[in-house]
């Protein structure tokens, strides 16, 4: 997936069908340009039974409405060269967002009466007085006071909730200026005065808008992107009614009933093996990348991957009573323990909030003190309220946030949690899992030394067996012809016997064939030839280890796997610490107590690292990986991004930075403004200027974290 | 100054409008797609939508 979209390369051509009801939405990763919306909506538009296609370029999906089945679709898409995967639409059902909506709406409000307000204040500060100016003034109060009215309603609420369990935060001082600001400005209108700050009341609301629909948009965007990964995964089952199969949810499956689950597929719940033997990858509750042989009559937990033949099970726990349903609520307890992270802007808000407060008060006490004005003292405490009011730290944070993220995601990164790129900048140490994480399904060999009779053999000796490691090995032999094998008997767990030429063959794990360890072995007669069985290793997995060492951070393998395993890719891919046969608990505890000492990222997949996941500083998850381990991680990778981790982390120092220097631009205009307001010299012209100069220079900052 | 009898109400008319423009594009659900909306102009012609009319071009592919 990392050429040009295929619509680039090949026009589409266009096949045709009749029309009925229902939109499926689908996910369409290698959708890119403009030529693709055209070749996917054109060639779709031309399948008999589309209705319509639709093609969301941002969230790259297409909504298709029609009465065909979803593979019909992919087949369709498929063949003008597009990787298409059906979305689950119950899990979709969340995506409209009313919130986000909203914010607009008041923004776009506060935005149009902010710029008509500006237009009159303009004239006022140019020099207009009396009779013009008090009119301005009231126009100015006209549009002003329902704007304000309905654009701070985010705000106001905020404040009140805070209020009444007497708590302080950003939104109060936010309030407090802006309802004292339109107050303090429609008396002095009312009254002749010479100052009014309706616009300052506006603009606050208007850039403090800004900053809550970003942090807003941040944050909807990753919850749809992971509701996203939950539609992708398939959430049926096929049951097995007489002599039929039927397609059903797995939310409608019952204990006791026949279940068909064909190879490549998740066991959907736990159940009883019924037909035959089965190969299954049980990776994901051990960590071990050999697959599990189980015999008829054996115990499968849901999660588990077929890997042989297509097998028969009876459902024996269903929904919440699975294995790892049970597993996955334990791990919810570890959770919250990390979300008591403080962010840098809570950080900020709990210095900044009583700070303003006492300052605006101070200079009221000051003020009436020094000449008994009380007007003017009021007046003064406002702007020194509107001055401080914390437009530029409101957007510091979420501007910096929101660009680095959406950098992520084009990277192919999704940050779901808001603090995720702030702890992820803090890191010192990065802990992987193996199995799922570093190396891939599959396995690689090494034949180069057999002779042509000895390839023959293992050929032919795969070929008889359904076990995974005998298909790839057959797969990898394809070019070669198999020989001729008498007397094939297959030892369930253990490897394949035959006979060849009166001689007896066997391939196997070693140990079974006189030899030691559980390497793969090819014997002919007495000898024993090792092959050489090695591990899928992820793309990418090889730079990950001296790329992190460059920027200080230390890497280990915590593997559930055989020691042999773990060592030999830790030596393959450069890591000198790594343990094996870590049990889940382990290695929750392992990265608890490093965790003490150091920021430790932990990345992993399986249900066994979810507990890991958890109690990490921060956490990283394949896009492959199980809905809990999804769950419980902060960043989750999509498609074959691992080598580009370094970069993740690099883009978080990054975005910590610029929010550092965010603040510090919002508190040097402040140290400027303050005294200015303090010492009662503040005209609505000047606090104009303060809010939106360093509210543009901190967005302008914030762009920086792209390049 | 009488001249602002006049330009008040206009500049006020103006501001509405683009308001009401504002609030229009955000009914019509055009920030859904920001990405989608940029390509399309690029796009010789109009996607047949909503067109159950056949076309007869080869079929099976």
């Amino acid at each position: 997936m990392t050429s040009a979209c295929p619509a680039c390369i090949a026009a589409p051509a266009a096949i045709e069908l009749a029309d009925i009801e229902t939109g499926a939405k689908f996910s369409v990763p290698s959708l890119r340009c403009a030529a693709c919306i055209g070749a996917i909506e054109r060639h779709l538009a031309g399948v008999v039974g589309v209705r319509e296609a639709r093609v969301n370029a941002t969230q790259k999906r297409v909504t298709v409405y029609s009465g065909l089945p979803d593979g019909d679709i992919v087949e369709e898409l498929k063949s003008i060269g597009y990787d298409a995967f059906p979305l689950d639409a119950a899990a979709l059902a969340q995506e409209h967002d009313p919130i986000g909506r909203d914010l607009i709406l008041r923004m776009g409000v506060a935005g149009f009466a902010m710029m008509n307000v500006m237009l009159l204040s303009v004239a006022v500060w140019s020099g207009a007085t009396d009779a013009t100016r008090d009119l301005f003034h009231l126009i100015s109060a006209m549009i002003a006071l329902p704007a304000v009215i309905f654009s701070s309603r985010p705000f106001l609420v905020h404040a009140w909730q805070a209020l009444r369990v007497r708590r302080l935060n950003m939104d109060v001082p936010i309030s407090l200026a802006i309802i004292l600001a339109a107050g303090m400005s429609l008396f002095e209108a009312l009254h002749g005065g010479a100052h009014a700050y309706f616009d300052a009341a506006l603009s606050l609301t208007f850039f403090l808008l800004i900053g809550r629909y970003l942090e807003h948009r941040t944050k909807s965007a990753a919850r749809s992107a992971a509701s996203e990964l939950t539609a992708l995964e398939v959430h049926t089952a096929q049951r097995k009614v007489g002599k039929s199969v039927e397609t059903i949810s797995i939310s409608e499956l019952n204990v006791g009933d026949l279940i068909v689950v064909h190879s490549g597929m998740r066991v959907p719940v736990d159940g009883r093996l019924q037909s035959t033997d089965a190969y299954t990858d049980r990776a994901f509750l051990t960590g071990e990348s050999e697959p599990v042989h189980s015999a008829v009559g054996a115990d499968l937990s849901a999660g588990e991957i077929n890997l042989a033949a297509p097998f028969d099970m009876i459902a024996t726990a269903i929904g919440e009573d699975t294995r790892l349903a049970r597993i996955a609520r334990l791990v919810e307890t570890a959770e919250v323990a990390r979300d008591s992270y403080t962010s840098l802007a809570d950080k900020a808000a709990r210095i900044y909030a009583p700070v303003v407060h006492l300052l605006a008060a101070a200079s009221f006490l000051g003020w009436l003190i020094y000449d008994g004005d009380v007007r003017n003292a009021i007046n003064v405490a406002i702007a020194v309220l509107i001055i401080t009011c914390p437009c530029a730290l409101g957007l510091a944070v979420p501007a910096v946030s929101t660009a680095a993220i959406s950098r992520l995601y084009r990277l192919g990164f999704l940050v779901k949690s808001g603090t995720a790129l702030e702890r992820l900048a803090s890191i010192q140490a990065m802990i992987f899992d193996k199995t799922g994480t570093l190396t891939a399904p599959g396995f690689s060999f090494d034949a180069g030394n057999l002779t042509q009779d000895q390839r023959a053999v293992a050929k032919a000796l795969a070929n008889g067996s359904s076990h995974p490691v005998s298909k790839a090995l057959a797969a990898y032999l394809s070019d070669t012809q198999a020989a001729d094998l008498d007397d094939f008997c297959e030892v369930p767990g253990c490897g394949v016997r035959a006979t060849w030429r009166g001689q007896p063959v066997a391939l196997g794990r070693a140990s079974w064939l006189d030899g030691t360890g559980d390497d793969l072995c090819l014997q002919i007669g007495q000898a024993c030839q090792p092959l050489v069985c090695e591990q899928k290793v992820l793309d990418g997995a090889e730079t990950l280890a001296p790329a992190l060492q460059a920027m200080a951070i230390t890497s280990e393998i915590v593997s559930g796997d055989t020691e042999a395993k773990t060592a030999s890719l830790a030596r393959r891919i450069g890591v000198s610490n790594w343990r094996s046969t870590v049990s889940p608990e382990a290695k929750a505890a392992h990265v608890q107590q490093m965790a003490q000492s150091v920021h430790v990222c932990m990345v992993g997949d399986g249900i066994n690292d979810t507990a890991a996941l958890a109690s990490a500083t921060v956490s990283v998850a394949p896009g492959s990986a199980l809905d809990a381990s999804r769950n419980a991680a902060d960043v989750v990778m999509i498609g074959d991004t691992l080598g580009k981790l370094p970069e993740v982390v690099s883009v978080a120092r990054k975005t910590a930075m610029l929010s550092k220097q965010n603040f510090g631009i919002a508190i040097l205009y402040n140290l400027i403004a303050v005294p200015i307001a303090v010492a009662g010299l503040a005209t609505p012209l000047i606090a104009a200027l303060a809010m939106s100069a360093s509210s543009i220079t901190v967005l302008l900052n914030a762009m920086r974290v792209k390049v | 100054m009488n001249i602002l009898v006049v330009l008040i109400p206009v500049s006020l008319v103006l501001g509405l409008l683009g308001l009401v423009g504002f609030l229009w594009t955000i009914r019509a659900r055009q920030y859904d797609d920001p990405l989608g909306e940029a390509s399309r102009i690029l796009l010789e012609t109009e996607t047949p939508q909503r067109t159950s009319a056949a076309r007869t071009e080869q079929p099976g592919h």
